[in-house]
């Protein structure tokens, strides 16, 4: 399968906090993958780095066969990228409807703008709140209107900071099926994630970050058997 | 019909529904109903009034350009500009240049009020640049533009001097420009020479009426909704593609455009401009009215602008110490009693009346 992203000596530091520590990282187009690791990892940082918006001291991104290390962050996103950040990004005064209007409109207009917005509204199950403010939605449900923000004009990579945040075990259920199908529609994921059930439910592969350096990465039952990885992150049996 | 023709009926439709929106209040054959008597009073005023109270209206009406266009840039954009005096004071002092140097004749004054607005317009799109695309955000934008209309002000006060003019026109410091010609439309048979009165106030109406329509248009427009998710979280926008710089850059040119409209027609209208028009209080002034009226709705600072105006005008003729005194007054009890403006709390209570007497 073809790769869709690559980072190659990916570092940055703040002051004398390194949070990407020469990363090399890629994946194949269609995958569905967990960025897992103890609080202060990197994960976010390597996030905010993929989509532009801080800079790397050092390094190369790659995306679709461009550089794009130099893009900032709405160029990124024009190219195929698209983001759904763990506190819910959303226009709490708009209307579900608008919010999503707001999220398509630049790529589509017209018919095809309505159908998506109607099919979006089906696929989170919120056609019920259309006409409803954004703020006054349940969390997950705020969750969900984001992520089809994020996915109703079909990015090539979406990235995903903590989905399930602040969910219930049903709604982080219902978004793990989401993803799924997302994935089955080629939509490569890239989830940050900490809930490892989760991390179960949707992750072919897993990469373990850790002081900001790739730790380990392999199938979810490679990284939960890891011992390393247990002692750094899942915390050892005789702890 | 062609193609093209069908285009084109296709396109002023479309235009036409975004009259209508979720970035404005009134919608429906009852709020155009109401805005249609409005605009027929307003047309109607000169019939029952002396041409110097139609004169004193046409003073309001040009204000509202100003407000409307700061509407956009902080209700709608929320970024809040303590200066659109600057672009106001600029495009007056612009049309003076312009008309003394040029003369009345042949429609030139038409010509000097549309440069007039592209100079202030474009000096707020390159203030807009630097400020935007040099990351400053917040209360900052309030202090950088307030900064820009007070050194403009500065400026201008220090040049008394007659080395200090332009052409034939003298910009004369702190005592200001006068004697520029009026706004003056060729005529057959004569020029005919808008001086305070019902003349120019028709010509006023018209303006805000089209200004206003085509601002409602814009605001629901994809532009529109993009400028409110901005206000609402940039950062969100950002990561849906946009270019945040350039909306909030553009909506700053368009605000300062409409503040550029009013200052040269304030010039025409009043035939001087003077360094105290970019002051302190005349900064303040406009945020009062879009504040007291609702930041967030183009009607209901539309409505504020005018009453607010009004109600500052009879003050100060009867109580003139204490006219700025109760405006500050005004907008504090706006921020902590009705902070989305009081027009927009009485319009919403209106329609909640409306809505329950139709059950």
């Amino acid at each position: 399968m073809s790769e869709i992203l690559r980072v190659q000596g990916l570092r940055k530091a703040f002051g004398g906090v390194v949070v990407a520590n020469g990363i090399d990282f890629s994946l194949s187009a269609g995958a569905m993958h967990c960025l897992i690791g103890p609080n202060g990892a990197g994960k976010s940082s390597f996030f905010r780095l993929l989509l532009g918006e801080h800079a790397p001291d050092a390094g190369t991104i790659t995306f679709d066969g461009s550089d794009i290390t130099g893009l900032r962050s709405f160029q990124r996103i024009r190219r195929g990228i698209s983001v759904k950040f763990q506190v819910p990004g959303i226009f709490k005064a708009l209307s579900v409807r608008q919010n999503l209007e707001v999220a398509f409109q630049d790529h589509l207009h017209g018919q095809s703008l309505g159908a998506t917005i109607r099919e979006m509204l089906d696929f989170t199950d919120l056609r019920a709140e259309e006409m409803t403010p954004a703020g006054i939605l349940s969390h997950g449900q705020q969750q969900w209107l984001e992520i089809a923000m994020a996915v109703g004009v079909e990015p090539k990579l979406l990235l995903l900071d903590e989905p399930t945040a602040g969910m219930s075990p049903d709604e982080t259920r219902k978004t793990g099926e989401m993803l799924h199908d997302l994935n089955g529609r080629g939509i490569t994921i890239l989830a940050v994630e900490h809930d490892m059930a989760f991390v179960e439910q949707i992750a072919r592969r897993v990469t373990v970050l850790h002081f900001g350096s790739i730790f380990a990465e392999g199938t979810i039952a490679e990284i939960i058997d890891h011992p390393g990885v247990q002692e750094i992150y899942l915390g050892t049996a005789d702890v | 019909m062609t193609t093209s023709e069908t285009a084109a009926r296709s396109r002023a439709r479309t235009l036409l529904t975004r009259l209508e929106g979720p970035q404005t209040m009134g919608r429906g054959p009852a709020f155009w109903t109401v805005a249609a008597l409005a605009v027929a009073a307003a047309a109607a005023y000169p019939l029952i009034a002396d041409a110097w109270t139609v004169g004193n209206a046409a003073y309001f009406l040009i204000w509202t350009f100003m407000a409307m266009g700061l509407g956009v840039v902080w209700g709608y954009a929320g970024a809040l500009s303590f200066g659109q005096t600057a672009f106001f004071g600029l495009a007056g002092y612009a049309y003076g240049v312009i008309t003394l140097n040029l003369g009345a004749a042949y429609g030139l004054t038409l010509l000097a009020l549309v440069l007039a607005v592209a100079i202030g317009g474009l000096f707020a799109l390159i203030i807009g640049y630097f400020m935007f695309y040099g990351r400053i955000q917040g209360v900052f934008i309030g202090i950088v533009t307030l900064s820009v209309t007070l050194v403009l002000e500065t400026f201008m006060a220090q040049t008394a001097g007659p080395q200090w003019r332009i052409g034939e026109a003298r910009l004369n410091g702190f005592n200001g420009m006068s004697g520029m010609p009026p706004l003056t439309l060729p005529w057959f048979g004569g020029d005919i020479v808008l001086y305070p009165g019902p003349p120019l106030y028709y010509l006023l109406l018209g303006l805000v009426v089209i200004c206003y329509l085509g601002l409602r248009i814009m605001l629901n427009s994809p532009f529109g909704n993009v400028l409110v998710a901005i206000r609402e979280n940039p950062h969100r926008v950002g990561m849906l593609g946009y270019d945040v710089r350039l909306y909030q850059m553009l909506a700053f040119g368009i605000g300062g455009a409409f503040a550029a409209l009013s200052g040269a027609l304030y010039t025409a209208w009043g035939q001087y401009i003077t360094p105290s028009s970019m002051g302190l209080t005349s900064a303040a002034l406009p945020i009062v009215w879009v504040a007291v009226g609702g930041r967030r709705d183009i009607t209901a600072t539309l409505i504020g602008t005018l009453v607010v105006l009004a109600g500052f005008q009879t003050l100060t003729i009867y109580g003139s110490q204490y006219a700025l005194v109760v405006m500050g007054v005004l907008l504090l009890v706006t921020v902590l009693a009705a902070p989305d403006g009081l027009v927009v709390a009485t319009m919403t209570q209106m329609g909640r009346i409306f809505r329950s007497s139709k059950r």
